[in-house]
C-alpha cells in the first residue's frame, strides 16, 4: 500500500513535470501558433543551466556554484528565455517553417554540447548530486517522494495561473488577434515580430523552469533525457488536450503519460525479453500514428473547452 | 595535412545534395518542409536491402562488378527502392498530407510530417532493429589519385551516378512540359492553374521525384557508411539547411549548398573535432537565416 502511495506520487510528479513543458508549448503554439519542434533542446537547457549553478562545486567540471534552489530555477528560466529569444529574433520575420528547421536545429545542437562539452556538461554520464528540494526527507521515502509532489504541483499551478492570466491580458489578446489575422492586427500598430519573440521566450522560460524542476526530482540528468521523443511526447500531450487551452495542456499530459507508462507495463508483462527494445519503437508508432489521427479527426483535441477554437 | 577531408567532404554534400532536391522541391511546390524526408531516405535504404537480399539468393552472390563492391542486384534493388520509395511518399500524401493541406493551414501539415517522421522511423527499428547493417561485406581499397588523397571505387561509381542524376533532374526541370509546369506552380500557384496545368499531376510528380532521389540518397549512405534507421534523422539538419543555403526552390542550388556542407563539416571534422561535425549545418543554417534568408539562388517570397 505504501508502496502504491510512492509510486503514485512518483508518477503523478512526471506527469506533473511534463504538464509545465505542455503548459509552455500551449503559450507558443496554442495561443501564439508558433511550431516548437526543439522542446527537448529547451527543457535541456534549463535542466543543465540550474544544475550547474546549485550543485556543489566540482573539480573536472565549470560550475558547480552551490546556489540555491530557487536561484537555479530563476537562472534557467532566464537562460532559456534567452535562447528561445535568439531563436524567434532569427527566425520569425521569415515564414513559419523556418522556425521549425531552427528549433529543430537547437535541439540537436543541445544534445550535442550535452554530449561533448564534458568541461560543462559532464559529456555522456551527465551531472548528478543535483541538490534535491527537503533532502533531510530522504530517509522517509512517502514523505520524501509527496513533499516533492506538493512542490512540483505548486509550481504547475503557479504557471498555469500566470499563463491563464497571461492570455487574458491585453498582452495575450494581442497573441491571439496576430494568430487569428495578422494583417487586422498589425495595422493596429501591433508589432507581430515582437510580440511572437516575447511570447516565445515566456513559453522557453516555462520549458526551462520545467526542466530545472526535473533535474532538482530525480537529482541526476544525462543527455539520453532530452531526445526527440520528449519533444515527440509533449506535443502529443498538447494535442490530446486541445491547443489553446491551459486546461486541455495539463488533461493532455497526464492522460499521455498513463497511456505511455500503462502501454510500458503491457509490452513489458507480455512481449519477450529479447524483443523489448523493439517493443518500445511499437510504443512510439502507436504515438505517431495517433498524432496524425488527431490532426486529422480532431484537431480541437479532447480536453479543452467545448466551445474552444482550437487550432482551427 | 592531408587533402582527404576534400574527398570525403565531396562525398558526404553529394548525399546531402541528393536528398536536399526533395527538400526543396517540397517546400517550394507543396509549400511545407517535411520532417519525414529523412525517414523516407532510410526507408528507401531498407527497401533496397531487402530486395539485394532476394536478388543476390537468387543470383547466389552479390556479382560484383570489378572492382566495386555491388553489382547488378544493388543496381536494380537501387530502382527497386526509388519505385517503392515514391508509392510510399504518394501514400502518405494521399493518407494525410493531402488533406491536410486542403485546410490550408501550412504548419500543421509540417506538423504531420513531423508526427509521420516518429512513426516512421520506429517502425523501421520495430522491424529491423537499431543495429547497423551493410549491403556487402566486401572490403574496397582506396586508390590513390595524387595530392595524398586515396578513393575508393565505390565513391567513384556514386559519384558519377550522383552527377547523372542531378544532371538529368536538372535537364528534366529545365527542359521538359512536366518540369516547366512544376516550376510555373512552385512560383504562381494560382497563374499556374488559371493557364490549365494539372495541380494533382504536379503534386504527384514533385513526390515521386523527391522520394526516388531519397531513395538513391539512401542507397548511397547505405553503400559508403552503412544503414541504420536514425541515417535519414541524421542528415535530416543538413539538408534543411543545404535547402534554405542554396534557396528554397533552386535544385543547381541545394545541390551546390549540399557539398558546401559536405564540405564543412568535413573541414570541422579535420580542424575542429569529429564530434562537433553535427554543428556545422546548425551554424551555416543560423548564418543564412541572420544575413541572407534567400539562399543562395533563391527568388521566391520568404
Amino acid at each position: 500500500m505504501i508502496d502504491l502511495l510512492g509510486y503514485g506520487a512518483f508518477f503523478l510528479s512526471t506527469a506533473l513535470i511534463f504538464a509545465i513543458i505542455t503548459l509552455g508549448l500551449n503559450l507558443q503554439w496554442g495561443l501564439t501558433g508558433l511550431f516548437n519542434v526543439g522542446i527537448a533542446g529547451f527543457v535541456a537547457i534549463g535542466a543543465y543551466t540550474s544544475a550547474l549553478l546549485t550543485t556543489p562545486d566540482t573539480a573536472d567540471r565549470i560550475g558547480g556554484f552551490g546556489w540555491p534552489i530557487l536561484a537555479g530555477w530563476l537562472g534557467a528560466m532566464v537562460l532559456t528565455a534567452a535562447a528561445a529569444a535568439f531563436t524567434g529574433f532569427a527566425t520569425l520575420r521569415l515564414k513559419s517553417d523556418y522556425l521549425a528547421i531552427t528549433t529543430f536545429g537547437v535541439a540537436v545542437l543541445v544534445q550535442l554540447v550535452t554530449l561533448n562539452a564534458i568541461g560543462l556538461t559532464g559529456g555522456p554520464f551527465g551531472v548528478a548530486f543535483i541538490p534535491r528540494p527537503f533532502a533531510g526527507l530522504q530517509g522517509n521515502p512517502v514523505a520524501f517522494n509527496f513533499v516533492n509532489l506538493a512542490i512540483i504541483a505548486a509550481v504547475t499551478l503557479a504557471c498555469y495561473l500566470a499563463l491563464e492570466r497571461l492570455s487574458r491580458s491585453p498582452w495575450g489578446r494581442v497573441l491571439r488577434a496576430l494568430r487569428e489575422d495578422e494583417r487586422a492586427a498589425v495595422s493596429l500598430g501591433k508589432s507581430a515580430r515582437s510580440y511572437r519573440i516575447q511570447a516565445f521566450a515566456v513559453g522557453g522560460a516555462v520549458m526551462g523552469l520545467a526542466g530545472a524542476v526535473q533535474a532538482h526530482f530525480i537529482g541526476f540528468i544525462a543527455p539520453d533525457n532530452y531526445l526527440p521523443t520528449l519533444t515527440f511526447q509533449v506535443w502529443a500531450m498538447l494535442m490530446v488536450g486541445g491547443s489553446g487551452s491551459n486546461r486541455g495542456a495539463v488533461m493532455g499530459a497526464l492522460v499521455v503519460w498513463a497511456v505511455w507508462i500503462g502501454a510500458g507495463w503491457v509490452t513489458s508483462a507480455l512481449i519477450p525479453t529479447g524483443w523489448q527494445a523493439r517493443a518500445a519503437s511499437l510504443q512510439i508508432v502507436a504515438i505517431g500514428v495517433m498524432l496524425c489521427l488527431i490532426l486529422l479527426w480532431r484537431p480541437q483535441g479532447f480536453f479543452g473547452p467545448r466551445n474552444g477554437r482550437g487550432m482551427e | 595535412m592531408s587533402l582527404q577531408f576534400l574527398l570525403d567532404g565531396l562525398i558526404s554534400g553529394a548525399m546531402i545534395g541528393l536528398g536536399a532536391i526533395g527538400v526543396t522541391l517540397t517546400y517550394s511546390i507543396l509549400r511545407f518542409s517535411n520532417f519525414a524526408h529523412g525517414d523516407l531516405m532510410a526507408w528507401g535504404a531498407y527497401a533496397a536491402l531487402v530486395a539485394v537480399g532476394a536478388l543476390g539468393a537468387i543470383a547466389g552472390g552479390p556479382m560484383a562488378i570489378g572492382a566495386l563492391s555491388f553489382g547488378l542486384p544493388l543496381i536494380l534493388s537501387t530502382l527497386f527502392a526509388m519505385v517503392f520509395t515514391a508509392g510510399l511518399a504518394l501514400l502518405l500524401d494521399w493518407l494525410l498530407f493531402a488533406r491536410l493541406r486542403a485546410r490550408g493551414q501550412a504548419i500543421i501539415v509540417v506538423m504531420a510530417s513531423f508526427g509521420a517522421s516518429m512513426a516512421l522511423r520506429n517502425l523501421l527499428e520495430f522491424l529491423f532493429s537499431s543495429s547497423p547493417a551493410y549491403y556487402s561485406r566486401a572490403l574496397q581499397v582506396a586508390q590513390p589519385i595524387g595530392s595524398g588523397i586515396r578513393i575508393t571505387p565505390d565513391q567513384v561509381a556514386l559519384l558519377v551516378m550522383t552527377a547523372a542524376l542531378v544532371t538529368g533532374m536538372h535537364l528534366f526541370l529545365t527542359r521538359s512540359q512536366r518540369g516547366r509546369e512544376m516550376r510555373a506552380y512552385s512560383q504562381n500557384p494560382a497563374l499556374a492553374r488559371v493557364t490549365g496545368i494539372d495541380v494533382a499531376r504536379v503534386v504527384r510528380a514533385t513526390w515521386v521525384i523527391g522520394a526516388a532521389l531519397a531513395a538513391a540518397a539512401g542507397v548511397m549512405v547505405g553503400t559508403l557508411v552503412q544503414i541504420r534507421p536514425l541515417m535519414g534523422l541524421d542528415l535530416l539538419l543538413p539538408m534543411f539547411a543545404a535547402a534554405i543555403l542554396g534557396g528554397i526552390g533552386s535544385v543547381p542550388g541545394a545541390v551546390l549548398a549540399g557539398l558546401i556542407i559536405g564540405l564543412s563539416e568535413a573541414a570541422a571534422v579535420m580542424f575542429v573535432g569529429a564530434e562537433w561535425r553535427a554543428a556545422v549545418a546548425f551554424v551555416i543554417l543560423m548564418s543564412v537565416l541572420l544575413v541572407k534568408p534567400t539562399g543562395l539562388f533563391g527568388v521566391t517570397e520568404r
